[in-house]
C-alpha cells in the first residue's frame, strides 16, 4: 500500500484541476489538438509530476532523474500543462501551443523543449524507447538501479504491432524499474476501441507476455499511488498499470464521447468547460475539508 | 592511378575478396574496445551481420532482441537517450526497410547517435532472391534530415568507416554487402566521412568522362576505367563512399573537368546515389549523365555476380553507359 496523506491527495487533485483548465485554455487558443485524452490523464500526470517522479524542473537534464516517456504524443497538452505548472517553463507559454516557432510542437519534440525525454506522435514506439533507457541504465547502475522509467501509452495505441515486440523483449530482460501506464479510455479517432479493433482482454494479454498487471481507477489518487508502489515492489517483471479513465474527465459535455478525441473546444464550449472545472474544484476542496 | 595506396593487386585475377560486412564486424569490436558507450542490438541475424564478434567480446553490452526490427530501432533510440552509442544490425530490407518510420521519428527526428547497420544490401544476397535484396535503402535513408549515409567499397573501407562513425554524434546508416567482393583499398588508404576520393585518373590534363561509383561496384567502375583508358578514353573514377552529406566539391570538380558523368550503384536508379549527384548538378552545374543501377525492377535469385551482369551493373554495362553519355556530348 502507498502511504499518501489526505493533504497530498488534495494538492494533487487541485493541481489536476489547474492542469485541466490550462488544457482547455491552450486548446482554445491553438484551434486544433486533442481534448479528451489530456483531460482523462490529468490526474495521473498531476500525481506523477507533483508527487511521485524524482525530477527537478530547474534541472531538466539532471542525470539521476526518473524518466517519463509519453508514447501517445497526441495527448501532449496534458504533458505541457503539467510541466508548466511544475515549473519547467512559464504557464503563459502554453498559449503558444501548435504555433510557428513554438517550443510546444503539436506533438512533442525533444530537441525543442527541455524536459521532453523523446519525440512522439507516431504511435507504438514508447515502450521500446523506455526499455532501451532501462537497459542502458542497467549497464551503468546495475540491476538494482533506483531510477524508474515510466511509459504512458494510449489504449488504441496498443493496436500497433511494435508494442507487442517491445512487450515481449521487456519480459526477456525482466526490468523491475519499467512501469507502463495504459490510458484505458476506450476511445480512439474512429470510435470506441472495442468497435474499431477490440483490445480486450487487455490484462490477460499482458499477463500472457509475463508482465505484472494491475487494473485501477485512473482518477483515484490513492489507487494510483497504491498501484505505483505495488509496481515498484515487483522485482523480476516489468509492470503495467491499466488505468481506466474517462475521456474528457471533468467536463460533463465531453466525457466518454469519441468525438472529443481529436478536436478542440470552441469559445462557447471552452467557457462552459472552464465553468464545469471551477465547480469541480469547489467540490474537491469541500471533499477534503 | 591516383596516389591513395590502393591495392596493387586490384586488376589481377587472384585479387583477394572479402565481404564488406566483415569490415564492419571487426571495426565494431575495435571501436567498442575504445569506447565503452558502444552497445550492440541485433534482430536474430547476429552472425550474418557480423555482430557476433562484438557479442562474443562484450556479452554485457549486446542485446539480442529477436525478430523485432521496429522495436530494435526505438530501443536503440532509448539507449542513446541515456548516453549510449547503439549499433543496430539487420538486413537492409528489414532495417531500414521495415522499420523506416521508427528510424525517422525515434532516431533521426530525435537526432540520436544510433548507428544503423544494413547488411545484405544490393544483390549481394543473391540466391535468397528479390525479397532479401535491398535496392531502395539509399533512397529511403538519404531523404531523412540529420542522418549520415555511408556505402563502403570494400571491407577495409567498411572497417575504417565503422571506426569513424562510432565517434560521431549523428545518426548514421552504413550499407553493407553479403558476398565476397574485391579488396580495392589498403590499410594505408585514407578515409574520412564526407570525402570522396579519386581512385582512377587517366594521364593528361583533361578527362572525357567522370564515373562516380559507390559500394563494391567501385571495382567494376575501376575495371571499366582501365579498359576505357587503354582504348583512349580519358577517365576519372571517384569513390563516393559517403552519400550524405554529399562531397559537393568533388562532384562539382569531376563535372567541370569531364562534362559527362556516369553514376554506378547496386541500387535502384530512382532515388539513389545517382539521384543525389543529379540533384546537386542540375542546380549547380547541369551535366550530361547516365545512371548504372537497377532500373525499376526487383531482384531475383542467382549468384551475385550473375545478378550484377543481369541487371547491367557490370564493367561492360558501365562502358556502354560511358559510350552513351559521350555520344551526347
Amino acid at each position: 500500500m502507498g502511504n499518501i496523506t489526505d493533504k497530498e491527495v488534495l494538492k494533487i487533485r487541485e493541481k489536476a484541476n489547474d492542469i485541466r483548465q490550462s488544457i482547455i485554455e491552450m486548446l482554445l487558443e491553438a484551434g486544433s489538438g486533442h481534448t479528451a485524452g489530456p483531460l482523462g490523464m490529468s490526474d495521473i500526470f498531476a500525481y506523477l509530476y507533483f508527487y511521485e517522479l524524482n525530477h527537478d524542473p530547474q534541472k531538466p537534464d539532471w542525470e539521476e532523474r526518473d524518466r517519463l516517456v509519453l508514447s501517445n504524443g497526441h495527448i501532449n497538452p496534458v504533458l505541457y500543462a503539467t510541466m508548466a505548472h511544475s515549473g519547467y517553463f512559464p504557464v503563459d507559454e502554453l498559449m503558444t501551443l501548435r504555433k510557428l516557432g513554438s517550443r510546444l510542437q503539436g506533438h512533442p519534440h525533444r530537441e525543442f523543449l527541455p524536459g521532453i525525454e523523446t519525440s512522439s506522435g507516431p504511435l507504438g514506439s514508447g515502450i521500446s524507447q523506455a526499455l532501451g533507457m532501462v537497459l542502458a541504465d542497467r549497464i551503468n547502475s546495475g540491476k538494482t538501479s533506483n531510477k524508474f522509467f515510466y511509459c504512458l501509452t494510449g489504449d488504441g495505441e496498443l493496436q500497433e504491432g511494435q508494442n507487442w515486440e517491445a512487450i515481449m523483449v521487456a519480459a526477456k530482460y525482466k526490468p523491475h524499474n519499467l512501469i507502463v501506464i495504459v490510458d484505458r479510455n476506450n476511445i480512439q479517432i474512429d470510435g470506441y476501441t472495442e468497435d474499431v479493433l477490440p483490445l480486450n482482454a487487455l490484462n490477460d494479454k499482458f499477463a500472457a507476455f509475463n508482465w505484472h498487471v494491475q487494473e485501477i481507477d485512473g482518477h483515484n489518487i490513492e489507487a494510483i499511488d497504491n498501484a505505483i508502489h505495488q509496481a515498484k515492489a515487483i522485482f523480476d517483471m516489468p509492470s503495467v498499470i491499466i488505468a481506466n479513465t474517462i475521456p474528457g474527465k471533468g467536463v460533463s459535455d465531453f466525457e466518454r464521447l469519441p468525438v472529443w478525441h481529436g478536436k478542440p473546444p470552441n469559445e462557447e464550449e471552452a467557457k462552459k468547460a472552464l465553468k464545469d472545472l471551477r465547480t469541480l474544484r469547489g467540490k474537491i476542496e469541500s471533499e477534503h475539508e | 592511378m591516383s596516389n591513395l595506396n590502393l591495392n596493387p593487386n586490384i586488376f589481377n585475377s587472384d585479387v583477394e575478396k572479402v565481404p564488406t560486412r566483415d569490415g564492419m564486424g571487426h571495426g565494431l569490436v575495435e571501436a567498442a574496445k575504445m569506447d565503452e558507450r558502444i552497445v550492440g542490438l541485433c534482430a536474430d541475424l547476429t552472425e550474418s551481420t557480423r555482430m557476433h564478434w562484438f557479442a562474443e567480446e562484450f556479452p554485457e553490452r549486446f542485446f539480442q532482441v529477436g525478430i523485432t526490427e521496429q522495436h530494435m530501432a526505438s530501443m536503440g533510440s532509448g539507449m542513446a537517450a541515456m548516453g549510449k552509442i547503439p549499433f543496430i544490425a539487420g538486413y537492409a530490407t528489414f532495417s531500414p526497410g521495415r522499420n523506416w518510420e521508427q528510424i525517422r521519428t525515434t532516431i533521426c527526428y530525435n537526432d540520436q547517435p544510433v548507428k544503423i547497420i544494413g547488411s545484405h544490401a544490393g544483390v549481394s544476397t543473391g540466391p535468397d532472391g528479390g525479397t532479401h535484396q535491398a535496392l531502395e535503402d539509399i533512397a529511403i535513408m538519404r531523404v531523412l534530415p540529420n542522418v549520415v549515409v555511408i556505402s563502403p567499397c570494400d571491407h577495409i573501407e567498411a572497417k575504417k568507416a565503422t571506426l569513424a562513425l562510432a565517434k560521431t554524434s549523428e545518426p548514421t546508416y552504413i550499407r553493407l554487402g553479403r558476398s565476397n567482393t574485391p579488396v580495392i583499398t589498403t590499410e594505408e588508404t585514407p578515409f574520412k566521412i564526407g570525402e570522396a576520393q579519386t581512385f582512377f585518373e587517366s594521364k593528361g590534363d583533361t578527362i572525357d568522362v567522370g564515373i562516380v561509383a559507390t559500394g563494391p561496384l567501385v571495382f567494376e567502375a575501376l575495371k571499366a576505367a582501365k579498359e576505357l583508358d587503354e582504348e583512349g578514353v580519358k577517365v576519372r573514377v571517384i569513390n563516393l563512399s559517403t552519400i550524405k552529406p554529399l562531397d559537393e566539391k568533388a562532384i562539382l570538380n569531376i563535372a567541370e573537368d569531364s562534362g559527362a558523368i556516369v553514376t554506378v550503384e547496386e541500387h535502384q536508379i530512382a532515388g539513389g546515389m545517382g539521384s543525389a549527384v543529379s540533384e546537386f548538378l542540375s542546380k549547380n552545374k547541369p551535366t550530361l549523365m547516365e545512371f548504372v543501377g537497377v532500373n525499376d525492377q526487383y531482384g531475383q535469385s542467382g549468384d551475385p555476380e550473375e545478378l550484377v551482369l543481369h541487371y547491367k551493373m557490370d564493367c561492360e554495362s558501365i562502358k556502354k553507359a560511358v559510350a552513351r553519355v559521350l555520344s551526347k556530348k
